[in-house]
């Protein structure tokens, strides 16, 4: 009978902790930002989002996704602003009428990354697109992330402004693997591989062992970060208000500065471009 | 080294954010376990005590269904809760809820198909005995149930297994958010993907080693129960 009362009792445990659950996850006063992963694995937001709490008091839930599933989870309305980096998806995305304004919020550069040894010799070339040709044409082995995230986007135009078509002349060389920065570079730091990655993951990025900035500084290179609000009149669920609220103050000159303000090791890794309307 | 020792570190210090971690790991299994045994427990052993036609085709997609990739039910569930899906006015994507919801969906049937066999097993040793007292179907089930208690405890445990283990089904529909879904699994893939490799095993090693835990407590209970039973 012991036996019996315990089981109830046990039971009672559970149904309580299942009435108690809910409640305790329950949050006020905060919004969903889909976002990209080399805003949260270059460490960005754990540095920022506790500031503008402390400003406004909006917890801001991240999700970190490539940029063209960061859009796509704000068509499907699931979040209230998205923070990404490829103009051109973003443009679209506004075209659609899925966004209200977009707001240029920084800058940072994207660099090709690859092994110490560099059997490619492509080490110190200021012209990208030659340093792409000769990978291609060496077959050297390449990472590339293959998830239509932003840095994938840039990877497809710098592959084009070397007057190759990636998605058709591509041999074994060429590994598409459809995962976020961090697991790419992980995979070419484990195949000594190159890899296009943004430089603020590649700061942040800890296992970098004999990888290294082999090409950077082309102006092709450049990486601007935008901001949006998903359009609440296509989703009424939408927390504008508060959303707005993030949108202004990644803008504010509080804002840049806290941005230009993060640094890893003395390196600064965004830079605050809001007060020009062209990025 | 320096980072094998901030792993240990973050364990030993009680760092307030890897015990929320904990927490909310064990919180969001445990009640999906909970979840998935009320319908796995009953469900099994009706399956179990009755005859009906397509009962074999029933219990081979049970036990079918014991393999089901959590990606997929993380898909399943991710489209059914997003604000653009059926049930999206329930507002519940990006929340420890619906990771609660897909990880019972993975673990029912895990808990139907062992409760089924372990009280068919139990119900050939008792039939005539039961049959003999001319026992009401749902009585039945409760008797066999209440009798297999100890041993089903393995199959919620099976059941519990799979919840902790698993990472595709919640970052699809939790999302991996920083202190409101982020769990044991999803923490240890954002820490791999920041190349943090080191921290990324301490954690693995901290999920084992409550797994253990978890599971030494239930052996435990099921010894004291076997023996205040006995």
């Amino acid at each position: 009978m012991i036996a019996r009362r315990t089981f109830a009792a046990l039971l009672a445990f559970c149904a309580i902790t299942a009435v108690v659950v809910p409640r305790t996850f329950a949050q006020d006063k905060s919004i969903v930002v889909a976002s990209t992963t080399s805003t949260q694995d270059s460490g960005l937001f754990e540095y920022l989002l506790p500031l503008f709490k402390k400003k406004t008091g909006i917890t801001v839930k991240v999700i970190a996704q490539g940029t063209g599933q960061a859009l796509d989870t704000g068509r499907r309305g699931d979040a209230d602003v998205v923070f990404v980096h490829a103009k051109a998806q973003e443009e679209k995305f506004l075209s659609e009428g899925q966004g209200v304004k977009r707001f240029p919020v920084m800058y940072n550069d994207f660099v090709l990354i690859g092994p110490n040894s560099d059997p490619a010799g492509i080490k110190g070339m200021k012209d990208v697109a030659k340093a792409f040709k000769v990978l291609h044409d060496k077959k050297q082995s390449f990472i590339s992330r293959g998830d239509r995230s932003g840095t994938h986007s840039a990877e497809l135009r710098l592959w084009k402004a070397a007057g190759i078509d990636i998605a058709k002349d591509h041999g074994p060389w060429y590994k598409a693997i459809g995962q976020g920065m961090g697991a790419a570079l992980n995979t070419a730091q484990a195949s000594n591989s190159y890899v296009l990655s943004d430089r603020g993951t590649w700061i942040h990025f800890k296992n970098k062992s004999d990888l290294q900035i082999l090409v950077a500084g082309d102006r092709r290179m450049f990486n601007q970060y935008g901001v949006m609000l998903v359009n609440p009149a296509k989703h009424p669920n939408v927390k504008k208000e508060l959303g707005q609220q993030f949108i202004d103050y990644l803008v504010s000159p509080k804002g840049q500065k806290d941005i230009a303000n993060y640094t890893i090791n003395g390196q600064q890794l965004f830079y605050p471009d809001a007060s020009d309307p062209s990025a | 080294m320096n980072t094998d020792l901030s792993a240990l570190q973050l364990v030993l210090s009680a760092d307030p954010a890897l015990i929320a971690i904990v927490k909310l790991s064990l919180l969001v299994s445990l009640t999906a376990v909970l979840l998935a045994a009320l319908i796995g427990v009953p469900l099994g052993a009706l399956i179990a005590l009755t005859r009906f036609p397509g009962r074999e085709a029933v219990i081979v997609t049970l036990n079918a269904l014991m393999g089901l990739p959590p990606v997929v039910a993380g898909l399943a569930v991710f489209l059914a809760l997003s604000r653009s899906g059926p049930l999206g006015s329930w507002g519940l994507l990006f929340t420890p809820q619906a990771m609660v919801i897909a990880q019972a969906i993975l673990v029912a049937p895990i808990i139907a198909a062992l409760s089924r066999q372990t009280v068919e097993d139990l119900w050939v040793e008792y039939r005539d005995e039961l049959a003999a007292m001319n026992v009401a179907a749902a009585a039945r089930v409760m008797t066999l149930i209440w009798d297999a208690r100890f041993s089903l405890v393995t199959a919620l445990l099976a059941g519990f297994g799979r919840a902790a283990a698993e990472v595709g089904a919640i970052i699809i529909v939790g999302g991996n958010i920083d202190g409101f879904t982020r769990t044991m699994t999803t923490a240890i893939a954002l820490e791999t993907s920041k190349g943090d490799l080191p921290l990324a095993i301490g954690l693995g090693l901290v999920l084992i080693a409550i797994v253990i835990l978890i599971n030494a407590l239930a052996w435990g209970a099921r010894r004291a129960g076997e023996r205040y039973a006995g």
